[in-house]
């Protein structure tokens, strides 16, 4: 396959990731410095999740396939759960550094808002879980063989780099209406995401029956997309202005309207 | 703070820096100021007076926040602005140090990835005799420990060594040496790396053409490092030596100990930077007393520092985009270019002059800097580059080390911030790479192993 496969890919996967990193994080500092911290937060959840699986692996029988397999099922399940619970653990952190950058700036208002660092711990979120599920699957398609040689599926690499890049837009979808639904006590809406991260998860279960699993999940990615978009504030009438307003710079007039149009600011 | 190079008569081992992590402080004389504290913008008032303020204790080192004690209560509000410019240049800073950081790695990543001549066990360095080969593990254990004990008190003798001379204004002794190391990183360990290189890609090059090449990369980088040349490159530059250096200790270091080389080392580092007689923070100390810049060879600096008092006012600072760096002995030979002609390096005041400052408009507004130690950048690449040459070929324990070393430098500079004195950068940072290195590839990488295999997603 070669790099010819590598680097497409990772084109699929990691593109849109990359292409909203360069246009709206890599030019402000403080909204870099988020990104890393979310993905180090993850990383940490997704420590506590091994270990957990680690431990009850180790304590079962080996042998049994069926208890390995719903083992793994159990500790992917808890690693959903505690990935959002660390992201609600990076809400709180984000909160109150949220509230010290507003008492020591001028103006009482910090530089960066609250939704702006809601995306970018999305974001966060999603580039370090889609680097850590595809980067080795990226590093194999370099090598020689053939896929699917053992009567496996032969797509099996196209369809993990979408599934990627699914898996980093809902990550950024799910961060902006959570932060939200944390700032405004929305309970129910947490209880959405979480329960939408799980089918997400289950999903990938079926995974060589790639119709239930890819169909369903870009489904799901569209309508979260949707959804945080009114989260945020986007509306057709936002839309039209942003596209009409192109001299001004879209990319600006996207952080822009983010910005003003951000409640939590006082 | 401090890096040094060891320079030894082996062949194999030229160099051992370690570092910390320096605010680019100095104590304040009206000729010359640098800081993350003075990186606000220079049109408020109450940063003139803070800085006449604070350049009534030369040595705030410590007690920085006492010299603000004595401010009237109608400057709280500008406290609050600068505060707040500390924060946004602060966050700048940071970038400034994660961008170099990162080529760093990914050079040496790159290397160890393609290049097989840098993972395959060839012989060890004199400093870690004692051999890993033995079967039974507490032998081992001891081997490492052992080689470790040899190591670190090496360097300790070597710092202490350069401490002195230091303090004793041998100069010359500690250019030559400076110079001796990197003539050798510069031209032999790129010769070596420049022919791995080619082996591994099967490129045919003469023996003329790679003298050429060799002969023109080193000479520009001795310039560069040691004289004069464009902020760029010489960041280039030190960013590739410390990436040779790195290569050289993740190819020699048997594997054991390296691990304990690295967590020895920050322990190290964290003595030596914070105990009042540490070598370290003496030879800080005692560059910011005779108000010098600590050798340039051994520190990366993320911007220049500008002087005040220069010939022509209107040139006065505008914004820090091109500058040059007179990487002298002299402090106070800092020169300028102006932004357009970054080939041109105009010298603007002769060499021992010091010029009281006519005018403190004429700063403008001034980028500081903060400066990392080459040693850092070493020994962050050896760990994340130990993490790819050895995690059973695994890319997530060395994206996992990668994320924790950017962490751990996030908070050295938060507590830089805070602290605003010398800090070692290593040992946060070597902590939570240990941390997740081993975490990473014993725990994660099963799990997510298993769920790749499986197509799982979680």
């Amino acid at each position: 396959m070669g790099a010819a496969a590598c680097l497409g890919c990772a084109a699929i996967a990691f593109g849109p990731a990359l292409a909203l990193v360069l246009l709206t994080v890599a030019g402000e500092p403080l909204r870099v410095i988020v990104l890393v911290a979310g993905a180090f937060f993850w990383l940490v959840s997704l420590l506590l999740a091994s270990l957990i699986w680690f431990i009850s692996v180790h304590l079962s029988d080996r042998e049994d396939a069926k208890l390995q397999q719903s083992l793994l099922i159990l500790g992917a399940a808890i690693s959903v759960l505690l990935q959002e619970a660390f992201r609600f653990a990076y809400f709180k952190l984000l909160k109150k550094a949220d509230e010290g950058m507003a008492m020591i700036s001028e103006d009482g208002r910090s530089p960066i808002s609250l939704r702006q660092m809601a995306y970018v711990s999305g974001l966060a979120f999603g580039i370090i879980s889609g680097g850590f599920s595809v980067i080795n699957i990226l590093a194999d398609s370099t090598g020689p063989g053939i896929v699917g040689i053992h009567g496996d599926s032969p797509y099996f690499f196209i369809t993990s780099a979408f599934l990627t890049m699914a898996l980093v837009l809902l990550h950024t979808f799910w961060g902006v209406i959570f932060f939200d639904a944390c700032e405004r006590h929305r309970y129910w809406c947490l209880g959405v995401v979480v329960a939408s991260h799980l089918l997400t998860s289950g999903l990938t279960f079926l995974n060589p029956w790639y119709v239930a699993s890819l169909v369903p999940i870009f489904i799901i990615t569209f309508c979260t997309g949707l959804w945080a978009f009114i989260t945020a504030g986007g509306s057709f009438h936002n839309v039209l202005k942003c596209l009409s307003c192109k001299g001004g710079g879209a990319g600006q007039g996207w952080g822009h309207h983010w910005g003003v149009s951000d409640p939590f600011e006082v | 703070m401090i890096t040094f190079m060891n320079n030894s008569d082996s062949e194999e081992e030229p160099c051992n820096e370690r570092t910390s992590l320096m605010s680019a402080e100095s104590p304040p004389v009206p000729s010359y100021q640098d800081g993350l504290q003075a990186s606000a913008a220079g049109e408020a008032q109450a940063h003139r007076k803070r800085r006449t303020g604070s350049s009534r204790s030369p040595n705030n080192t410590v007690d920085g926040e006492t010299s603000d004690s004595d401010v009237p209560v109608r400057e709280s509000t500008l406290e609050n602005e600068e505060e707040e410019q500390i924060l946004k240049y602060g966050a700048k800073h940071v970038i400034m140090l994660f961008v170099p950081v990162t080529l760093c790695m990914i050079v040496v990543v790159a290397t160890i990835k393609s290049v097989r001549f840098y993972t395959e066990k060839n012989g060890q360095l004199i400093y870690t005799p004692f051999s890993e080969d033995t079967p039974s593990v507490g032998q081992r254990l001891l081997n490492s420990v052992l080689n470790t004990i040899i190591m670190i008190s090496v360097i300790v003798v070597m710092t202490v060594f350069l401490v002195l001379l230091y303090k004793y204004r041998c100069y010359k002794f500690i250019h030559g040496w400076l110079i001796l190391s990197s003539l050798m990183l510069l031209f032999m360990f790129t010769y070596i790396y420049l022919g791995e290189v080619l082996k591994t890609y099967n490129v045919a090059m003469d023996y003329p053409t790679l003298f050429l090449v060799i002969w023109n990369f080193g000479a520009v980088g001795m310039i560069c490092i040691h004289w004069k040349g464009p902020l760029q490159l010489q960041q280039a530059y030190l960013i590739m030596i410390s990436a040779l250096m790195a290569l050289v200790f993740i190819k020699y270091l048997p594997e054991w100990s390296a691990w304990v080389i690295l967590g020895a080392i920050s322990i190290y580092d964290l003595i030596a930077v914070l105990c009042p007689k540490g070598p370290l923070r003496m030879l800080v100390e005692t560059a910011q007393e005779r108000n010098e810049p600590i050798f340039p060879a051994l520190i990366y600096s993320s911007a220049m520092v500008w002087t005040v008092g220069m010939a022509k006012p209107d040139a006065a600072a505008r914004g820090a985009s091109q500058q040059t760096w007179d990487a002298a002995e002299d402090g106070r030979e800092n020169h300028r270019s102006p932004s357009h002609a970054d080939s041109h390096m105009s010298e603007t005041r002769s060499p021992g002059q010091t010029r009281p400052i006519t005018s403190l408009e004429e700063l403008g507004e001034e980028e500081r800097g903060v400066k990392l130690g080459l040693g850092d950048f070493i020994f962050y690449s050896v760990l994340v580059g130990k993490a790819a040459a050895t995690a059973s070929g695994d890319w997530n324990t060395t994206l996992a080390c990668f994320v924790a070393i950017l962490i751990g430098l996030c908070l050295t500079l938060l507590l830089l911030a805070v602290f605003k004195k010398a800090l070692p950068a290593l040992p946060i940072s070597i902590t939570f790479g240990l941390i997740f290195y081993f975490s990473t590839d014993n725990l994660v990488r099963p799990f997510m192993d298993t769920l790749a295999s499986h197509q799982l997603y979680i």
